[in-house]
């Protein structure tokens, strides 16, 4: 097991450094970068002011000198790399502030959103996948699948926009955002955690709402191939309640693809919030992610990139260490 | 009530298994009899799909969706009780119902075909042993993994403080099969049900299982049904024999009688078949001509007819045979060779 786990890490580490080499290279490929974009702007973003653009021209090499943007790729990968290691993810070329301040709060709201959302989506879909397995082709069955086709049908901005005015008008309740204004910057404390909570469910149910549809149909689909499998009438011929041995045998088993997937639910619901973050003006990573791109700010979108990949990496690894916990039949040598 | 059905440990009486499907019913049993004496071994064969294990499964209850039970009783007539107490109709009772659980793995254990799948990969044997044994028993922890090992003893398992926590894959076929009787028989059952407990196992496997089923009936004064369709194993290991054929009993008898003088058509066909060592090079191994009918297009009549080499037309082919004794005898059978339609005994004998 330890050799596992610290063969595992290392593992980690390499594909954190690929993902930052591909993160870093991925954003010089559209055409132009930030100094680019910047005189654009100036000129009220046109491309066809060639007068005024040749001008500028000095203005351009100016900005890109500055900001080391015209040294070869391998010189500012391995800078930028260099600082990163010592978790100095540089200033933004947009905002002009650190990097480490404009997505610090926002990534610890990003992973509580995500959090706070598998939470939502499997206290949900687990029993009811459990029901509807077990009671498949019931009418029971039929109006759970019926509503799961329907979450997984309505459009998550619709749904946010509907729940909001739901909130609203009807609950007297603050929407939008994950904090009241009160607690915005406030320190962490118990009030904050409980206002926190407040916010959280409306865009947890949003983002949840499709996953859960899903979960509920991968987990009733596997849960009725093990429930025909010889192990469970074995179980049942041994006199074990029906209940325990649904839960002790076929569920475990049917659960096990979740567990393998945990490490793709992060950067999954990250890139599905994005419209959703923004119709409820969440403060996550999503909409600073999308901003950073179109205005290719180099360092935010890869100190974004490269945070995400490195989160996927730790979930995949916990997935793993969890199936080797969860499935003996998987050896470790 | 007869003396066999007063002193038998189970008895099955006209039971009916349907399976409603979109297509139409399948009636996987169709009024079948037997009975099961205590500490006896009761051999059940058939060709595949003639409804075999699902006896087993109906006994327990544990009949696969959409079976379900529409005719008959199931006596269970607990040896323990003495002679005066009442048969249980298992029929009656609640599938998952306390009852019915409390005999399930108590009472009448079960031994399945395929000991691989028949544990859960991951979960230990261990664990799984003693899940039946607190179920079914007043042990704690300790005390179920300790009767685990003593059992794994008994069944021949080397090593069981090490077996005890290892996984149905880290088992050779024949010890898992091993684990499963140990498991099966961990509670005193006094009615052991074997589903083809040697078809997935090499022959040399084979004989060893059959001698510690043996050994574990002697011991425990258990009775054992044996499902199969391995003629050699119910010769070696059955007292009594009930040939089935397409949900119903076609003959039974002491294993004897039904091996030297068979009397229904199909049981002979069976017998036929089993290749024998005296037989002269290049001589063609007698079959039962035919297939089983669809299960939607049972025929008329006897069921058998269509394959039958006696087929009487004019009497097969209108009326259904009553399964009757023979001449006062423990042999039974559902044969017009041996019974007029209206049940009475044909006096010239097929023989």
């Amino acid at each position: 097991m330890i050799a596992f786990l610290v063969r595992r890490t290392l593992l980690a580490g390499l594909t954190t450094f690929v993902i930052s080499i591909v993160a870093f290279l991925a954003i010089q490929l559209p055409p132009g970068d930030y100094a680019t974009t910047y005189v654009e702007n100036l000129l009220g973003g046109s491309f066809f002011n060639t007068a005024s653009a040749l001008g500028d021209q000095a203005t351009e090499d100016q900005i890109r000198r500055d900001l080391g943007l015209d040294r070869p790729v391998f010189i500012q990968y391995s800078k930028w790399a260099w600082r990163v290691v010592h978790l100095d993810f540089g200033i933004s070329i947009e905002h002009g502030r650190k990097i480490t301040e404009i997505v610090g709060q926002r990534l610890v709201n990003t992973v509580l959103l995500a959090l706070g959302t598998i939470l939502f989506t499997w206290v949900l879909a687990v029993p009811i996948g459990i029901y509807s397995a077990v009671k498949h082709n019931t009418a029971g069955d039929y109006a759970v699948t019926f509503l799961g086709f329907l979450g997984l049908a309505v459009p998550d901005f619709l749904l946010a926009l509907g729940l909001m005015w739901i909130g609203f008008a009807y609950f007297d309740l603050s929407v939008g955002g994950l904090y009241s204004p009160e607690y915005l910057d406030a320190a962490w404390s118990f009030g904050r955690a409980v206002d926190l909570l407040k916010h959280l469910w409306i865009p947890a149910i949003v983002l949840g709402t499709a996953g859960t549809a899903g979960l509920i149909r991968i987990l009733r689909n596997n849960l009725l191939d093990e429930l025909a499998k010889p192990y469970v009438v074995a179980a049942r011929a041994r006199g074990l309640p029906e209940w325990k041995l649904v839960l002790k045998y076929p569920v475990r088993m049917a659960l096990n693809p979740f567990i393998s997937t945990i490490g793709y639910l992060l950067p999954f619901l990250l890139s599905g919030s994005v419209i959703v973050s923004v119709v409820l003006s969440l403060p996550t990573l999503g909409p600073v992610l999308l901003r950073s791109l179109t205005n290719q700010d180099l360092f935010l979108a890869a100190a974004i990139v490269l945070m995400l990949g490195v989160l996927t990496v730790i979930g995949t690894l916990i997935s793993d260490i969890l199936l080797v916990i969860f499935d003996p039949r998987i050896r470790l040598d | 009530m007869t003396e066999t059905e007063s002193s038998s440990v189970l008895s099955v009486r006209d039971l009916m298994v349907h399976y409603p499907t979109d297509e139409g019913v399948v009636k996987a049993l169709d009024g079948v009899s037997l009975d099961i004496q205590p500490g006896q071994t009761l051999g059940v064969v058939g060709e595949s799909g003639c409804g075999k294990s699902t006896i087993g499964r109906a006994i327990l209850r544990i009949l696969d969706k959409p079976g379900q039970i529409v005719g008959g009783e199931i006596l269970w007539n607990d040896p323990e009780k003495g002679s005066g107490s009442r048969p249980v109709d298992l029929t009656a009772q609640e599938p998952n119902g306390p009852e019915m659980r409390a005999i399930r793995g108590g009472d009448i254990a079960l031994v399945f075909q395929e000991p691989m799948t028949s544990f859960s990969p991951i979960h230990t044997i261990g664990n799984q042993m003693s899940e039946a044994i607190t179920l079914h028993q007043d042990k704690t922890a300790a005390e179920a993994k300790e009767w685990s090992m003593e059992l794994m003893n008994m069944v021949g398992i080397p090593n069981p403080p090490q077996r005890f926590d290892e996984y149905s894959y880290q088992l050779s076929g024949g010890l898992r099969q091993r684990a499963m009787i140990a498991m099966a028989i961990s509670c005193g059952p006094k009615l052991l049900i074997a589903d083809e407990p040697t078809t997935a196992l090499d022959v040399t496997t084979q004989a060893q299982i059959l001698d510690l089923l043996r050994g574990l009936q002697e011991k425990n004064n258990m009775a054992i049904m044996l499902i199969t369709h391995n003629l050699g194993v119910i010769a070696e290991m059955a007292d009594e024999v009930v040939v089935m054929y397409l949900g119903r009993a076609v003959e039974s008898g002491p294993v004897d009688d039904i091996f030297h003088q068979a009397k229904h058509p199909y049981s002979r066909g069976l017998l036929e078949s089993i290749p024998s060592v005296l037989a002269s090079g290049r001589e063609r191994l007698p079959s039962i001509a035919g297939s089983i009918p669809h299960p939607f297009n049972r025929p008329s009549g006897c069921t058998f007819r269509p394959r039958c080499p006696s087929f009487i037309p004019g009497t097969c082919d209108v009326n259904v045979p009553q399964y009757l004794a023979l001449g006062g005898g423990q042999q039974k059978v559902s044969c017009f060779l041996h019974h007029s339609p209206s049940g009475v005994e044909e006096v010239s004998s097929h023989d």
